[in-house]
Parts: structure tokens; sequence; C-alpha cells
């Protein structure tokens, strides 16, 4: 009951807001600080102004816009898979990183190369889903052959070792075909050089998986609960697990297709905001979408800032600042792995 | 007591590795870049070959067969200590965060550090066992808890989250350092054994010469830390104190293979379990088939990796990796 009270004292309309207003705080931050300074007004114009007024605004406008409107929607993305995949695997750990996903993009990305070396962006975007899903498949696929599932902990490490066999591949296959620089180039690149032409056809398929994972926000709570109180409740449940499979599989191919390999960030977020909002997810993924956004913005900041004029890689940065999560999570977690 | 049947199945076994190890290095001394053929192979050996050929076999070849071969061992060695202690069958040196730490350490050596050449080749081990202990105490300190003791379990989750933050660190290192140091370190990350020369096998015998037979000496300990903790307190051991001696010995032996090996997973995985199919859980039983069964492993993905494509040459972690991951699963399946 209290607890009941507790959240009712703030609507969750309002913490929507504060989580806007961070969002907001946290863009204008990234686009002020960089290798190159620039001031806020300059930013303004960038943004607002049409035509040309100075190089810095330029900058701002071509480099640096692009850039962080991908942070944003990137960083969204990821979170929010991470949060569906939790919910449907009721596994605390799960993450596209961890479970095989980015792996298996990562795979089909160095077979593209190789073999396509022409292809379009939408071409590579397409390898990447495709790859996702496979290293997807093989990592559920075998938790899902052993009865009752799989606990957290089995599931955690086939993804591991699923992740090691894709990665071996993708480095052998860049090592025979001579195409190791690009596809490390890629995989490794974070947000380095994203143009407004990818974000066109980035941010739309990003939009629709978050939407629908929305609209199925309440069926996936009933999921989260347990398997038997979905079916129970009337739920297709098969169809709703097939539908949300596909949102992860086109939020992680998106995503890996433009940033490469980012691994903890879709474990954090949704067990941060959980923190807030508590576990329905009707709320979790709203906002774990705005959280995804500003953690990956300041992410972004810090990686371009803390070793100017060089980048520090994205995927390194939450990577550090992700193991303290993931020490908290197997340390609350206590005997569910065993 | 141990059944003289299961003894004698052991020598058998122990035998024909050691006739596969040798088969083995006879067909990788004539395979590779640049061949010398297989009739050469014998005379050059007792001496009446030509100038290539000995410098081929001799200065190229030899010296890293015999690398791969104790590196292969002592990964092996490293993983069969580190499961028993655990009681865990997954564990292994590359999955629980040994190699990532003294790849760390390696890095900011490399980077940060002038460097002898004279010197180098020594103190690599060093700097290696110094990385991959300090990662190893963390995970143990984060994996321990007052109440429940060291659950093995979660030794090896923390042990996976701290690999993927230290790729991560390395990463950071890696990328805030010019470009002639990084192309070396990203090789060496791949788990190419680039340390080819004789020197590098000074560097690696002694811990293999001092370690295996400790190792065997307490293989009746390890029997018993394979039981679980109370048995083992009643039994008289003090767990803890035992516990950290031979975690200290998997270390080392892990990090000086992995100092001239680069990062190889799953070779302290498979061999270990190989070993145990064949002969039984008795430590003093599996621990030198799973020796020999390591350093076998690892030489064929070596030679395998060096000639399957011709010029091309593939990392023998690569290798280890798509033979060891499938098998892995399996081993998730049947448990």
């Amino acid at each position: 009951m209290m607890k009941q009270q507790k959240q009712r004292t703030i609507p969750f309309p309002m913490k929507l807001i504060v989580g806007f207003i961070l969002l907001v705080i946290f863009f204008t931050i990234a686009m002020a600080f960089g290798a190159a300074d620039t001031t806020l007004k300059e930013v303004w114009l960038a943004i607002v102004a049409q035509g040309k007024i100075s190089e810095t605004v330029t900058m701002i406008r071509e480099i640096r816009l692009p850039r962080e409107i991908g942070a944003i929607f990137i960083g969204a993305a990821l979170s929010v898979a991470g949060a569906i995949m939790q919910g449907m695997t009721r596994n605390p750990l799960a993450d596209p990183g961890i479970l095989g996903l980015t792996a298996g993009a990562n795979a089909a990305l160095a077979f593209a190369m190789a073999l396509l070396p022409s292809l379009s962006y939408f071409g590579i975007m397409t390898s990447c889903f495709i790859g996702a899903a496979i290293g997807a498949f093989l990592v559920f696929g075998i938790s899902m052959v052993q009865r009752g599932g799989f606990s957290p902990f089995r599931l955690v490490l086939a993804g591991t070792a699923v992740s090691v066999f894709l990665y071996a591949i993708a480095d052998g296959i860049g090592l025979i075909f001579k195409v190791s620089k690009d596809v490390s180039m890629w995989t490794s690149g974070g947000l380095v050089g994203t143009s407004f032409d990818q974000l066109q056809i980035v941010i739309p398929t990003i939009l629709i998986g978050i939407f629908i994972a929305i609209l199925l926000s309440r069926q996936l709570t009933v999921l989260s609960l347990s398997e038997e109180v979905a079916v129970g409740l009337g739920q297709h449940t098969l169809l709703v697990k097939i539908l949300l499979f596909i949102v992860i599989i086109v939020l992680v191919g998106t995503s890996v297709a433009l940033v490469g390999n980012l691994a903890f960030i879709g474990l954090m977020v949704p067990h941060m905001v959980r923190a807030f909002v508590g576990t329905d997810y009707r709320h979790v993924i709203p906002m774990t979408a705005i959280f995804g956004a500003c953690l990956m913005l300041l992410a972004d900041t810090v990686g371009r800032t803390i070793n100017a004029p060089y980048e520090t890689p994205l995927a390194a940065i939450i990577a550090i600042l992700g193991l303290p999560f993931f020490l908290v999570i197997v340390r609350k977690g206590g005997k569910a792995f065993s | 007591m141990i059944a003289s049947s299961v003894i004698r199945k052991q020598r058998i076994i122990l035998l024909i590795l050691i006739v596969l190890i040798l088969a083995t290095i006879t067909a990788s001394l004539g395979m590779g870049a640049s061949a010398v053929s297989f009739d050469r192979i014998l005379p050059t050996i007792m001496g009446h070959g030509t100038f290539k050929d000995e410098f081929v076999l001799f200065s190229i070849r030899l010296p890293r067969i015999i690398i791969t071969l104790l590196a292969g061992m002592a990964l092996a060695l490293s993983g069969s200590i580190l499961q028993s202690i655990t009681r865990n069958d997954l564990a292994d040196p590359g999955i629980i965060g040994i190699n990532s730490g003294a790849g760390v350490a390696i890095s900011i050596f490399f980077l940060y550090f002038p460097i002898e050449a004279g010197s180098f080749v020594y103190t690599l081990p060093i700097v290696a066992f110094i990385g991959a202990i300090i990662a190893t105490i963390l995970i143990y300190i984060f994996s321990y808890s007052r109440k429940e003791g060291l659950k093995p379990v979660r030794m090896v989750l923390v042990g996976v989250g701290f690999q993927m933050a230290l790729s991560g660190l390395m990463i950071v290192l890696i990328s805030s350092s010019d470009n002639r140091k990084v192309d070396f370190i990203s090789t060496w990350l791949a788990g190419n054994i680039w340390g080819t020369d004789w020197p590098f096998v000074w560097t690696l015998l002694p811990w293999l010469v001092v370690l295996i037979p400790f190792t065997l000496f307490k293989a009746n300990r390890l029997n018993i830390l394979n039981l679980n903790e109370p048995v083992s307190i009643g039994l008289g051991i003090s767990v803890q104190k035992e516990r950290v001696i031979l975690l200290i010995v998997a270390v080392a032996l892990a990090a000086s293979a992995v100092s001239v090996t680069g990062g190889i997973a799953f070779i302290g995985l498979l061999s270990p379990h190989i070993a145990k199919q064949l002969v039984g859980p008795r430590n003093q039983m599996f621990i030198p088939v799973a020796i020999l069964m390591g350093g076998l492993l690892l030489l064929v993905a070596d030679t395998i990796g060096r000639s399957l494509l011709g010029n091309i040459s593939l990392p023998a972690g690569i290798i280890v990796s798509l033979i060891g991951a499938p098998y892995f699963i399996y081993l998730l399946f049947k448990k």
C-alpha cells in the first residue's frame, strides 16, 4: 500500500516531462562541447537559422547535429530492446550485447562487406537485421529446447559462447577477404560520420519499432510476470512474443548498422528506469527510451571530449560505465543464479 | 583406491596423445608459407640439410611449434585447476576475465613504458601475471560474500562482466595511442601466436616445469575442493588458503601462456572436459591427459590456421573459438 501511494504522489506524465527536460539539457550540453569549442548562441543558430552564417555554425549543423540526433535514437532503440528482452525472458541480465544479437549483426556485416562490397546503406542495414536475427535465434533457440527454459546464468553463458563464435567468424572473414579494417572501422566507429542520409532511414525504423513496443507494453507487463498468468488472462502469448522478437531485431539491427557494437546500455537503462517508475512496462518503455537517449548523449560527449581531438570509442565508455551495474545486478540476483 | 584398469586406460590414452602430438608436429613442420618437403625433414634434423631448410626448421617452425604446445598445456592446466576450485565445469581463463586482465596490463606496458629489446621478452609474462592477478582478485572480491563464501556461479558471471569492461578499457587505451603500436596489440588480441623465437620458449618453459608437478602434488586437495565446502572443511582442509594458492597457480599459468600467444579462449575449457570424459573426474588421473590434450588442440588449431588458406594465416585463437564455442554450447545442453 505504501508503495502505491508513493507512486501516486508524482504522476507518470510529470516524470515523463522531467525526462524530456533532462533530454533537452543533455542535448544542449552535447551540442556545445567538443573538440572545437562553440557557444550556445552558435548552437541555437545552427538549429534555427537558415542559410550560411559562419563556419562554426556550419560545422555544428553538418557534423555535430546529425551525430547527436543519431545518439538519441540509438540510445533509445538499444535501451528499449534491452527492456523488452528483460521482460520477455524474465531475466535481469538480458541485453542485446550479451545475448548474441550484436555479434550476429557483426558477423553478417562482415559477410556483406566481403561478398557485396558495393552494398547500399539500406542493404547493410538489412544484412544486420538478418545477422541479429540469427544470433538471437541461436541463443534463444538453445534456451527454448531445454525444458523449463534456461536459468539466467545459463542464458548468459550461452550468449557469451554464441557471441565468441560469431565474433570469430567475423574476424576470420575479415582476414580472409582482407576487409577487417573496413569491418572494424564500421563496428567500433561509434557515431563518427553519421550523416543525415543515414538518419533518414534509421529514424523512421526506430520510431516504428518503439511505437509497436509501446502498443504491446501491456501484454509485455503480463508476460513479464509469468507465462501462465499471460495465458490465463487470455493472451495470445506466441503472437505477442513473435511481434516483440521482431521489434527487438529491428531495433538492434538498425543500431548495429549505425554505430556497431554497444554492450551494456540495454542492460543498464531499464534497471535505472525501474527504480523510478516501477515495473509496469507501459511506463518503463517510454521512460527507457528517454533515459537511453540521455545516457547515450552523455557517453558520446565524454567520448568526444575526454581525449580531444581524438575520439574515445563509445563502446568502451559504455562498457566501463556498465560494469558496476552488472555487478550490482549479479549481487542482488543472489539465489536466482544457480 | 584407483582401479588398475583405470590406470591402464590412462596410460594408453597418454601414449596415444603423445603419438598424436608427434604426428602433428611432423605434419606441422612441413606445412606453412615456406614449405620444407617431408623427405627433407629427417635429414635436416640429423644435420644434413641445406641452409634454407635448416633456417626454416630451426628458427621459424620449431620454436613456434614448441611454444604453441607449451601454451596449450599451460592453458589446459589452468582451466583444470579453475574448474576444480570453483566447482564449475564452465570455468575457463578466457571466459572469466583472466585473459582480458592480462591484456590490459600488456597494453599499458606496451604503450606507456620504454621497451628494451633485450628484456622485453622476459618482463612480458610478469606484466601479464600482474594484470591477470589484479583482475582475479577483483573478481574474487566481488563474487565472495561473507555469509555464503565463494559462490562459483557468481564468480563466472562477475568474470563475464569484468571481461567486457576490461575489453572496453583496452579499447580506450588503444584508441589513445599511435598506430604502429595499435597494430601489434590488435593482432595480439585476436590470439595470434606472435612470440615465435627461442627466447619465448625459455620464458614459458620454467612456469610449466615448476607448476605441473606442483599441481599434480596438490591433486588430492583438488579432488576434495571439488566436493562441497563443508565436506572439505570436515576433511581438515583450510579451504580458503588452498583455494587462493591454487587460484594463483592457475592465473600464473594462464598469464604466462597468454603473454606469448594472445587471447585464446576455450582451450582451458575443452581439454579438461575431454579428459574427464576419457578417464573420469579424479584430478590426478585427468590432469595429465588434459595437459597433453590442450597442447595437441592448440597445435592442431595453429597448424590449420597457418596452412588452410595458403598465404593468409588465421590466428589460432579464431580457429579455437570456432571449434570451442559449439562444444561449450553442447556442454550447456547436456547438463
